[in-house]
């Protein structure tokens, strides 16, 4: 926009919209600060008073917030190891051409479009049930005992559960970037004698770098407050052997009733999504400059 | 050192045959443009001879021995490609040390290399940065210089000026002449662009939907075509052809007289009116509209007074006529 006017003009007119957005954003987080400071329990209606920092010493010496603190972090970062690399092998191989090369990749995308909580349910009826299930029939088929996943690994089954939705995104965004390889570099490592995993190395990795960078943030955004899976699956047990830190909050705020509790853990959860974010760019965020 | 010999080669991409069967020896030394219309097979022939594509049939010998069924890297060619195909996340020394590294040159040596590769090319200020950095030219000089560390048998140049500006252009074309001067190795270079084929080539391949229409120098084409093809495909601005009366006057289907071979006289026997007129300075191109002959492009030297409408009169010299008959050969 060139001139002073259509400037102006242009401030105003947007301007709504990004009033909109900040109250959308600051409001509730506001009211979830000042809850965090009260006692404000909805079994016990009309009590609310002020509580200093109470809230947040509970929740920090609650004995479920260091479990889930580690929880939530190896979910994220399991699912991240999970998704970039298969995302990275499924690229490489979805870019071959072959036939029925459109049909695969809708398929691929498919896990993508399955909303969580009916994902996780057919995982936990269909696939790992251990009397039910296909893999403990395929276990009995070859005489082993079925395994219980969301017994023995309940945190590693929901990793991969979330690892099977995330993978196709992945796949998507790491399958863009391969098409716009410039083939002639790949040719030209060819003729000076360079070897396909060399070239994958050297080339293809290096190229899809800003693609993964984009993958590893975004995915990091939403995985942090993954919670449908937990709910219909383990619903964070056995013990807190699958509570996460945003199932920690629901269950405080939900189950305990305890709204103060649960607020002051939300606050927390924004400030570790923050800690992690500003980790991330200092690590990766380089790959996003020209 | 560099010889290569194509024999019958030919090449189908799912039952479409891009190339028809082409013999071809380029000598040691020389310098070869293949030149021809898009699609007319010259990047593909040039893919062939550097391993990136298999042929269909026949061979392909590079030095003496047979090359057909060897990998693009025991071929001992280097390649310039059009988008330079640098590897962006390494700076200018790396890229050019590259193939070195492959090779499993010891470290000095690749240093040593890539210095004088650099001062023959003027990248020496240039070696630590990276190809985004850089200019268009620089990044051709870079993509060159990888070429050069290699001491190919041959070095295949695939329209390595078509993405430059003009200036730009022509300039890097004295430089690949140069280096080809000094180097005295066998080069290879395609290109669409008839100018850059005659200011180049010790020998010129036309090509024309996968055949070779005329091999020759430079001039040799421009004296002799030996068909309408190459007639119009060498010289700028086109040469005209005229069929009909005119041709049969003199002995041929169709004749062919280049823009520079017709005078602007007084009492020519074509006499027309000017349309468009494009004023050089140094030439001036007249495109005449000749009565019972057709349009007819001509060159006048210097600053012509005509504009568009005027009257003319032409006279076209005789003994610089090409004829051709019916099939379009040269008669």
């Amino acid at each position: 926009m060139a001139t002073q006017a259509s400037r102006t003009a242009g401030r105003l007119m947007l301007s709504p919209a990004v009033v909109l957005l900040f109250l959308w954003m600051i409001v509730p987080l506001a009211m979830t600060i000042y809850f965090s400071f009260l006692r404000y329990n909805l079994l016990m209606p009309g009590t609310e008073e002020w509580a200093g920092f109470d809230n947040y010493h509970y929740f920090f010496t609650d004995p479920a917030f260091w479990p889930a603190l580690v929880n939530t972090l190896t979910l994220v970062i399991g699912v991240l190891v999970i998704t970039v690399v298969g995302g990275v092998a499924l690229a490489v191989l979805l870019d071959q051409p072959m036939w029925g090369q459109g049909i695969v990749r809708i398929l691929v995308i498919a896990p993508f479009l399955v909303m969580p909580s009916v994902s996780a349910l057919v995982w936990k009826n269909m696939l790992m049930n251990p009397v039910n299930g296909l893999f403990a029939a395929m276990a009995r088929g070859l005489g082993l005992p079925p395994y219980d996943f969301f017994a023995d690994a309940p945190l590693a089954s929901i990793i991969l559960i979330v690892a099977w939705q995330w993978l196709p995104f992945a796949t998507l965004i790491l399958l863009t970037a391969m098409q716009s390889l410039d083939q002639e570099q790949m040719e030209a490592a060819e003729m000076d004698g360079a070897g396909v995993f060399w070239r994958f190395w050297h080339l293809t990795i290096p190229h899809l770098m800003r693609a993964i960078t984009v993958v590893v943030l975004i995915q990091t955004i939403f995985l942090l407050s993954v919670f449908a899976e937990i709910l219909v699956t383990t619903n964070g047990g056995p013990g807190t052997a699958s509570t996460t830190l945003t199932f920690l909050v629901y269950v405080q705020s939900m189950l305990q009733f305890d709204v103060g509790l649960g607020s002051a853990g939300g606050i927390v959860a924004v400030i570790l999504a923050n800690i992690v974010a500003i980790f991330l760019m200092r690590m990766i965020g380089k790959n996003l400059e020209t | 050192m560099g010889e290569i010999v194509l024999s019958k080669v030919m090449k189908s991409f799912g039952g479409v045959e891009i190339i028809k069967g082409i013999d071809l020896t380029i000598a040691d030394g020389e310098f070869v443009v293949f030149v021809g219309p898009s699609g007319c097979g010259k990047s593909t022939l040039l893919r062939l001879i550097a391993g990136l594509e298999d042929v269909t049939s026949g061979t392909i010998a590079i030095d003496g021995r047979d090359a057909t069924d060897l990998p693009p890297a025991k071929r001992g060619l280097a390649m310039v490609f059009q988008s330079y195909a640098l590897y962006p996340h390494m700076s200018v020394r790396k890229n050019i040390a590259f193939p070195l590294r492959m090779a499993g040159l010891p470290a000095a040596e690749q240093q040593r290399k890539v210095e004088a590769a650099a001062k023959i090319l003027n990248l020496t200020p240039y070696l630590e940065r990276r190809p985004g950095q850089l200019s268009g030219g620089q990044r051709q000089r870079v993509a060159i210089g990888r070429a050069i560390v290699r001491e190919p048998a041959a070095f295949l140049f695939d329209e390595p000026l078509s993405n430059l500006d003009a200036a730009l252009r022509v300039s890097m074309r004295q430089e690949i002449s140069e280096l080809h001067q000094s180097l005295k190795t066998t080069m290879i270079y395609v290109t669409h662009d008839q100018v850059e084929a005659m200011t180049m080539a010790d020998k010129i391949v036309v090509l024309n939907a996968g055949r070779i229409e005329q091999v020759g120098s430079p001039l040799d084409l421009y004296r002799s075509p030996a068909n309408l093809f190459v007639a119009g495909f060498i010289g700028s601005p086109k040469m005209n052809f005229v069929e009909g009366a005119e041709a049969a006057k003199n002995g041929a289907h169709t004749l062919g007289i280049r823009p520079e071979h017709i005078d602007v006289t007084a009492d020519g026997p074509w006499s027309g009116t000017v349309g468009i007129c494009e004023h050089l300075g140094s030439d001036t191109f007249l495109k005449v509209e000749v009565a019972g002959v057709g349009t007819i492009n001509v060159r006048a030297g210097g600053e012509v007074p005509l504009h568009h409408g005027d009257p003319i009169r032409l006279t076209p010299q005789p003994d610089k006529f090409h004829r051709f008959d019916s099939a379009g050969q040269a008669a």
